[in-house]
């Protein structure tokens, strides 16, 4: 198996206090891997630290992505080198055009991959298809970057920018809660389409649900700042049914 | 953590700071009669106007400068100001303007050709350096329609009765300090009339640009919009990068009757200084505008990015019954810049409704102060008005004051005001540099975000000016 990104011995905090104590984690290139556990175990800490947040505060252990570690680089250039994170609450930002924040954050990426920009018309069009695809409303391209939206639309928008970017490692988190049933399989379609083998998906869920639609290759399970188990997918209806408790560090 | 990198972020260079070579004759220092009739002299004007002037300059000296505006500086001496520069060739064509003069414009994005198309609007342009007006463009096309755009000079010799009408019918001669001070020594600026029924053609443009060194600039602008008239009106300045502070007073009038409307936009580019407040435009202006006739409309648009020092309050007299006044600003204070401005709106017609958008941009030293009044007099049966003042401060040594007045006689009329003050949040920046985006982009895209209302207002080709402007302004430095 060729291992994309490795997170070994990671120990971080936020504040005075320590969230991530000693966690080791394998992505395998091209898998969806799941990430389960109970409220405040530190699944949104684990993928804040992967992407760089101000908030966390790395005390030990590494996180290399292909071959190399990340844990000193700015975010932006995380995100540039093809890392993405569904945030868990997207931010509003008022009167930042949607369409046009895309389109920068698109062109900033291809600027770095030594592509050409698209211009307003090409990206509008890219953008209309993916609009159709997750059942947005085309006034997602005008309205001002998440503000005001209702808690599926934000999930929705997530989506589309991960659609847009074509990242290579994908972090959702707990990009299916609060979505109605057709919004969550318009959320799953997307990531499907985006799964080709080589793109990697840490999803971090409470539900076995989005689990159905997307197929994960691994369940871990993270609790209290590690990962305690990992398995294949039929350690959900196990968990769904005994509970996080009853897993026993391996 | 953000926060840190901001301050370099946001410590835009001056992009216009070059000045431009060109043989300028310019009077000594100092101001008395002489000056006055030195000036008078050199524009031909008639005796009349010269009588003004030193009118004006009686009652300006025995005014005294006005303190208190939130703002701090070291006092003008106004004898050590030269009064008038000139470039040495009077030009009468296009033609024979010094290539330098239009590579100038060229290099601050105005190009001065008759051709000039933008976005399928045509821009007619009256270019100021320091005293004089360069030229003003399409004059012929524009006399078809009986619009007459011209310098305020050739105004005064050429439509005397307009300019004995309405100069200081809205800004009195003696209406405060700068406005004293300018009605003695202005030297040029512009002169709009829109007869009865016409839409003007295109949008009108000057451009105000301080080239000699230790001059001051004292335009003067008048537009006068007949009934049923429309126009839409913009002016732009910049100035050389210089040590020494220097003075620009203008004066704007607008007189908008019955059923007419103007849209007056600046964007104020002026020479900020350094960031230790060395340099730097002291910009003193009057700008006011009244409504005289029902159902007249006139809106102000400004964008302050420049000067060291600015004090504006483009105001509205709303006097026509139905009549409405707007005045959207964004005020952008980096370095060591003060910026106190607002807006005044004087209801006196029924109905009358005025709107008030102030953003507040401030970062490094800047402070930057909105003081606004809005008056409602006992006529103003049915007055409404609704006002909004948002703050936006970048890192934590800038400052942001709110002033907002209110006088109401009709106890029916109907007074919205909100104010915020927000700081550009760590998780607003991180959000969009998780997405690639540099910090620097991310800020001044939050910014832009922030203004938006503003921008809207603006025409087309001086929105994209302003948000290039304010991107120059807040991350010049950087990359
Ligand atoms: N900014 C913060 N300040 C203080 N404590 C924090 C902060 N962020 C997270 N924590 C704490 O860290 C712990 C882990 O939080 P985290 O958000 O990573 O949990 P989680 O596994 O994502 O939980 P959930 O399933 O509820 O989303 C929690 O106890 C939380 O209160
Ligand atoms: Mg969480």
């Amino acid at each position: 198996m060729s291992t994309v990104m490795k997170i070994e011995n990671l120990e971080a905090k936020i504040g005075d206090k320590k969230i991530l104590k000693g966690l080791n984690l394998e992505l395998e290139a091209g898998k969806v891997h799941a990430i389960m556990g109970p409220n405040g175990a530190g699944k949104s800490t684990l993928s804040k630290t992967i992407v760089g947040h101000y908030d966390v505060e790395v005390l030990g252990g590494d996180i290399t992505y292909k071959g190399k570690s990340i844990v000193d680089m700015d975010a932006e250039e995380r995100a540039l080198e093809g890392i993405f994170l569904s945030f868990q609450h997207p931010v509003e930002i008022p009167g930042v055009n949607n369409a046009y924040f895309l389109r920068t954050a698109l062109n900033a990426k291809r600027k770095h991959e030594g592509k050409e920009a698209l211009n307003a018309a090409e990206f509008l069009r890219l953008m209309k298809s993916h609009l159709e695809m997750l059942g947005m409303k085309s006034d997602m391209i005008s309205r001002s970057l998440n503000e005001g939206f209702s808690g599926g639309e934000k999930k929705r928008n997530e989506i589309l920018q991960m659609l847009i970017l074509e990242p290579e490692v994908i972090i959702l988190d707990e990009i299916d809660s609060g979505l109605d049933i057709d919004a969550l399989r318009a959320v799953s379609e997307g990531i499907n389409k985006m799964k080709d083998g080589k793109r990697t998906f840490l999803v971090i869920t409470h539900y076995s649900r989005i689990l159905d639609y997307i197929e994960p290759d691994y369940i871990h399970v993270l609790k209290d700042g590690k990962v305690i188990k990992t398995a294949g997918p039929e350690l959900v209806a196990q968990l769904e049914e005994h509970g996080y408790d009853a897993i026993e560090e391996e | 953590m953000a926060n840190e990198g901001l301050d370099k972020a946001v410590s835009g260079e001056y992009a216009l700071g070059f000045e431009i070579d060109i043989e300028t004759e310019i009077v000594p220092p100092g101001l008395d009669e002489n000056t006055i009739k030195f000036i008078s002299n050199k524009k031909e004007e008639p005796e009349w106007m010269l009588e003004l002037r030193l009118k004006a300059l009686k009652k300006w000296e025995t005014m005294t400068e006005p303190h208190w505006a939130k703002l701090d500086y070291t006092p003008i001496d106004y004898q050590s100001i030269s009064y008038y520069a000139a470039p040495k060739e009077q030009l009468d064509s296009l033609d024979e303007v010094d290539p330098k003069i239009l590579e100038a414009y060229e290099k601050l994005g105005i190009s001065l050709e008759e051709q000039k198309q933008l976005a399928g609007v045509k821009v007619a342009v009256d270019a100021v350096i320091d005293s004089v007006s360069v030229k003003t463009t399409y004059s012929a096309e524009l006399e078809k329609h009986g619009v007459i755009f011209c310098s305020i000079s050739e105004a005064i010799r050429d439509y005397p009765e307009l300019i004995k009408k309405y100069m200081f019918s809205v800004v009195p001669m003696a209406d405060n300090y700068f406005a004293a001070l300018n009605s003695a020594v202005f030297t040029d600026g512009t002169f709009v009339y829109i007869p009865k029924g016409v839409r003007c053609p295109m949008e009108l443009s000057t451009y105000f640009r301080i080239n000699a060194t230790n001059t001051g600039q004292f335009e003067r602008t008048l537009i006068v919009a007949d009934e049923g008239s429309y126009v839409s009106y913009n002016e732009g300045c910049s100035a050389p990068t210089r040590d020494e502070h220097q003075l620009h007073a203008a004066v704007v009038e607008l007189i908008i009757l019955k059923d007419a409307e103007i849209k007056y936009s600046t964007i104020q580019n002026w020479y900020p200084g350094d960031e230790n407040g060395k340099g730097g435009i002291y910009n003193f202006v009057t700008k006011r505008a009244i409504c005289e006739g029902d159902n007249s409309k006139v809106s102000w648009t400004q964008v302050e990015t420049g000067s060291a020092i600015t004090w504006k309050y483009p105001s509205c007299i709303l006097k026509g019954d139905n009549s409405v006044g707007e005045f959207y600003s964004v005020a952008v204070t980096t370095l060591a810049q003060q910026a106190d401005t607002g807006t005044k709106m004087i209801h006196i017609g029924k109905n009358t409704k005025s709107t008030i958008i102030s953003k507040g941009i401030s970062a490094m030293k800047g402070q930057n102060t909105y003081r606004g009044l809005v008056k409602i007099n006992a006529s103003a049966v049915g007055a409404r008005n609704y006002s909004e003042c948002d703050s936006l401060l970048i890192g934590s040594k800038c400052g942001a004051h709110t002033f907002p007045y209110l006088e109401s006689k009709d106890t029916q009329g109907q007074v919205e005001h909100e104010a915020t003050t927000s700081k550009i949040s760590d998780e607003q920046l991180f959000y969009l540099r998780q997405r690639g985006i540099t910090e620097e982009d991310a800020v001044s895209m939050i910014v832009h975000g922030f203004c938006k209302q503003v921008f809207s207002q603006l025409p087309m080709e001086y929105a994209v000016e302003a948000k290039a402007l304010l991107e120059l302004t807040l991350e010049g430095s950087v990359g």
